[in-house]
């Protein structure tokens, strides 16, 4: 379709205006950051850039200043640290598994395959009662707020998917030249799929970054508490010191953006793709 | 609770080791190897679905049967159905559980189509060649990477029922004066609403972009052909377009509705400060939480789990009804 410099200005029009209306949320979000309280919750003049300066984020970072409250780095280094254990851990664990169950054959493993489909279905909702009573005394702990988002069955079907269209004569190479299954696995088959590592990873950061409803249940000591469950906290104090709570707000997005800016293209590739196939 | 391991290293160097004795089993030696080292690989992962999956969901089941509280000197009692009887039929302990159900379908029937329709005029819109296309993409998409209680922080301040909130503020600057304060979390008649369009907000970059990869697997040709048919817009659309991402379409439908159902951390961090009318938005996961957290009903909750599983089941089983026959023309 031959496009008009007409049309193409009326294109470029109607998704300016979609994208900035869209948009404006986040706008607000970063600009009352800036601004003193009685400002950003102020009408249409919250959007105007005026008072604005770092007072909301240095107030962030010290006024969290006791073991009542919690300390700001303290929120973001659990939150970095149940990240870096549920996406690393679950890459490793999930990946081997898919190729154990989907690459090399052992009786039973299409049982145990379908088993995994199975448990998919099953949302972390559906398990978050009886895992709250399980290990009511692992309450306040680190490791319980991490470890039960490891293994992940809809990793392991993504890493499955794109290990099936691997061509076997690849790893029959590396078998026939000794290679054992495992170094076949990272060696070979590791290398070659870095868009299903990349995808599961990001995808898997994300959901652990926004992780809400288990640590409502797990978490009530300031010490151990990841970031989103402090952002309810903390704007659920009377009275909301609104410009502190949007700095707060900024500080807990700003990881996953420059995530988001670095890996967009392997993210969008990753939901799409494992979409379309599917 | 420790964590299941992988099996001791000493039967991994044994059992290899017995048909090697053979004289040349290449074959047979390799599969059973394979079997060894397919079941240890496979062993974290299935360890920790069996650990916190597969066995808290038949947990769950067997909790639901009994009246459990934490912490109780009486031990666990069995207690039926009593349980699901209480969260239908009973009285005076039903009303906050139907409650959410209904607001939960309330929630899953304007979200499902509006979110998916959105998502599809997004993708038709987004989906051509321009220059900086892909920035576009990108605005549309930003709300998804945005944790659902920060995304309900923000909109806690656009909807402020004070007239000095967003939303009000607006309207009162588009009527001319004539609008007021209004309370949009706090009223039952809008708080839904306010609920759904922040969700529809946050997630619909997401649905937008599995349904642009739809769009981009059209063939070119086909509107070319069309064009030369001389088809309108509407007939491209509706004799190209639907047909061509008609099964990621139902794929999309079918993921927001799960998806919908599972509803919780927006509802729950309005309500706790942001004013949120409580009875007009608790979900089914919101009850289930405040069942067990609050109310320390552990048995009871875990019934209101079940029956959330059972109609995500049941869900997914129609919506794979509904897209079989049509896969298959």
């Amino acid at each position: 379709m031959t496009r008009t410099p007409l049309r193409r200005f009326a294109d470029y029009a109607v998704l300016g205006v979609l994208a900035f209306v869209f948009v404006l949320p986040v706008l607000y979000l970063i600009l009352g950051s800036f601004k003193p309280s009685d400002q950003v919750l102020n009408g249409l003049t919250g959007f105007l850039p005026t008072h604005l300066s770092f007072d909301n984020y240095r107030a962030v970072l010290s006024s969290f200043d006791s073991d009542a409250t919690g300390y700001f780095w303290r929120f973001m280094g659990i939150s970095l640290l149940l990240a870096t254990v549920v996406v690393l851990g679950g890459l490793i664990v999930n990946s081997m598994a898919a190729y154990g169950l989907t690459r090399l054959r052992w009786r039973g493993q299409g049982a145990v395959f379908a088993l995994v489909l199975l448990l998919m279905l099953v949302p972390f909702e559906a398990v978050a009662v009886p895992l709250f009573y399980l290990f009511n005394d692992q309450r306040n702990t680190v490791w319980i707020q991490a470890v039960p988002f490891i293994a992940n069955a809809f990793s392991l079907y993504q890493f499955s998917t794109f290990f099936r269209a691997i061509p076997p004569s690849i790893e029959e190479a590396a078998r026939i030249d000794g290679a054992g299954p495992w170094r076949t696995f990272f060696a070979i088959v590791v290398p070659m799929s870095k868009p299903v590592f990349a995808s599961v990873a990001i995808l898997t950061f994300l959901t652990q970054w926004g992780a809400f409803l288990w640590p409502v249940l797990m978490v009530s000591d300031p010490a151990v508490r990841p970031l989103p469950l402090e952002m309810s906290v903390f704007q659920g104090q009377m009275p909301v010191d609104w410009g502190q709570v949007l700095a707060f707000g900024v500080l807990l997005i700003l990881p996953v953006l420059i995530v988001f800016a670095f890996f967009q293209r392997w993210f969008v590739q990753g939901v799409a793709g494992s979409a379309v196939k599917g | 609770m420790t964590i299941v391991n992988p099996a001791p290293a000493a039967p991994d160097r044994r059992k290899p080791s017995a048909p090697a004795t053979g004289p040349e089993p290449v074959r047979p030696r390799r599969r059973n190897r394979d079997a060894l080292h397919g079941l240890l690989m496979s062993a974290p992962a299935l360890g920790g679905l069996i650990a916190f999956v597969a066995v808290p969901f038949v947990y769950a089941v067997v909790l639901s049967f009994y009246n459990v509280r934490l912490g109780s000197p009486l031990p666990p009692r069995f207690f039926g159905v009593e349980q699901y009887r209480r969260i239908f039929t009973d009285p005076d302990m039903s009303g906050p559980f139907l409650r959410a159900l209904l607001n939960n379908l309330t929630f899953a029937v304007a979200v499902v189509p509006l979110q998916t329709g959105l998502a599809l005029a997004l993708a038709i819109l987004l989906n051509r060649k321009l220059k900086a296309i892909g920035v576009f993409r990108s605005l549309f998409f930003l709300p998804v990477v945005f944790p659902m209680a920060l995304v309900a922080v923000i909109w806690r301040l656009i909807l402020a029922r004070s007239g000095d909130g967003l939303l009000n503020s607006a309207l009162h600057a588009v009527s001319l004066g004539h609008w007021g304060a209004f309370d949009w979390l706090g009223d039952s008649l809008t708080a839904m609403a306010s609920v759904i369009v922040l969700s529809v907000w946050q997630g619909v970059g997401f649905q937008m972009v599995i349904l642009l990869a739809g769009l981009q697997q059209i063939p070119g040709e086909l509107y070319e052909a069309a064009e030369l048919d001389r088809a309108t817009r509407w007939q491209q659309f509706r004799h190209v377009t639907l047909p061509g991402i008609r099964s990621t379409l139902v794929f999309v439908a079918l993921l927001t509705s799960v998806l919908s159902l599972r509803v919780f951390d927006q509802v729950y961090v309005l309500v706790h400060g942001g004013g949120l009318d409580e009875d007009a938005t608790r979900t089914v996961m919101y009850q289930a939480v405040t069942t067990a957290f609050d109310q320390n009903n552990i048995g009871q909750a875990a019934a209101i789990t079940v029956v959330f599983f059972l109609i995500v089941v049941a869900l997914t089983l129609i919506q794979r009804r509904v897209v079989r026959p049509g896969n298959e023309d």
